[in-house]
């Protein structure tokens, strides 16, 4: 059979950027369950990620998952110094706001909030955008993974020195600049290869 | 092209062993090694598949050279020509680059109240005649690769069938969406830890 482009069944889409947990359909046919081979499952690090759509279709090119989501761990939960992961998170979370990954952006709005207790900032970052007044560190972290997001990227030294300015050390730094860089990959990948959903109302 | 075990990030950032960045990195292994592993695996993979070694380099020459960051766009372009990219094709994706250029992110929100956000933008179709040099297979890929550069949320599934109607598999698409995708992140990690080390 020649492959084809899968045919969502119908769903509600999401017409807002929400914390609430959403579902993602593929547009593309994941591997099967029952035909992921030892290879794939190292390649999903996380025995769980087989239940997932999104991995099991990612796991059509093992070796690019697998690296993947060792860099995508390490960028985020290694808890070495550096920037806390409630930031960490806004940094994804901004990134998928303008980029305007739905989907991405509710999954890590979610974690800023849970990790930072600041859910009414989270909130209003999803609810008026990257320009929301979130107080000057949480801003200074916004306009860095914006200005890393723009293609061409205008991210510069006056972005450093304001980051600087908030408090952040160059460790820190560099945990916003990967936390942001990555989402712009996450983001890309969850935005093309299908799509959101709102779960079914009970 | 140097090796594939010489680290592209390093490389291009210009980190030198005992630096205050090296030092930086180090604190983040995993992320660094892991990379690097992505890289070998789009453009070095033990298995290429059924997407060949200049295919990948056309792929990601098109997509580095439509950030305008120098250094990366001279490192992939230096990758396709040691693929054996002919100097046609190569004259031809540096034609499809200077006719693709554009600002992003753009694009449109489902109907809804995101709609004041949406932002208007071009969908590249690569013009005929470069189309003509770089074969159906590698203008499909151009056109879906300037999507995901610069207005991925306007990704549909019909920007799919483009590709699978050209003769790309559902492997090949996800391989090729990962090849942009890593690249977005490998670009700005790039710039940004250039921009980190210009600021000491």
């Amino acid at each position: 059979m020649p492959d084809a482009i899968l045919e969502p069944p119908p769903h509600t889409v999401p017409a807002v950027f929400t914390r609430a947990l959403l579902d993602w359909l593929p547009w593309l046919e994941p591997l099967a369950v029952d035909a992921l081979t030892e290879r794939h499952m190292t390649a999903l690090v996380d025995a769980a990620r087989a239940k997932s759509d999104y991995f099991r279709l990612l796991a059509r090119d093992p070796e690019a998952l697998r690296a993947r989501t060792l860099t995508d761990k390490d960028i985020f939960y290694n808890a070495d110094a550096g920037l806390p992961r409630a930031e960490r998170e806004l940094a994804a979370a901004a990134t998928s706001r303008f980029n305007g990954c739905i989907y991405c952006a509710s999954v890590h709005s979610r974690f800023s909030a849970t990790y930072s207790k600041r859910e009414a900032d989270v909130q209003r970052l999803l609810d008026e955008g990257v320009n929301a007044n979130l107080g000057e560190r949480w801003n200074a972290i916004v306009a860095a993974a914006v200005a890393l997001s723009t293609t061409p990227i205008t991210f510069g030294s006056q972005h450093v020195e304001r980051l600087r300015g908030a408090a952040l050390d160059d460790l820190a730094i560099a945990d916003v600049i990967h936390a942001a860089a990555f989402f712009n990959w996450a983001n890309r990948l969850m935005l093309s290869l299908g799509e959101p959903a709102a779960p079914a109302q009970p | 092209m140097s090796g594939t075990d010489t680290d592209v990030i390093d490389t291009l950032v210009g980190i030198k062993p005992g630096s205050a960045l090296d030092a930086i990195r180090n604190r983040r292994p995993d992320a660094r090694t892991q990379a690097q592993a992505s890289y070998r695996a789009l453009f070095a993979p033990e298995s290429a598949g059924s997407i060949t070694a200049t295919e990948r380099f056309a792929v990601a020459a098109f997509v580095s050279g439509l950030h305008g960051e120098t250094e990366t766009a001279s490192f992939y372009a230096a990758g396709l020509a040691a693929s054996g990219a002919s100097p046609e094709l190569r004259r031809a994706i540096d034609a499809a680059i200077a006719a693709a250029k554009g600002r992003g992110p753009y694009g449109s929100y489902p109907a809804g109240p995101l709609s004041r956000e949406d932002a208007p933008g071009p969908t590249h179709c690569v013009a005929a005649e470069t189309r003509h040099e770089l074969g159906s297979r590698l203008a499909a890929a151009f056109d879906h690769m300037h999507l995901l550069v610069f207005h991925p949320r306007d990704a549909a599934p019909a920007t799919l069938q483009g590709l699978l109607d050209a003769g790309w598999s559902t492997t090949d698409i996800v391989t090729l969406s990962q090849i942009a995708a890593f690249l977005s992140f490998q670009i700005r990690v790039i710039a940004g830890l250039r921009a980190l080390a210009g600021a000491a």
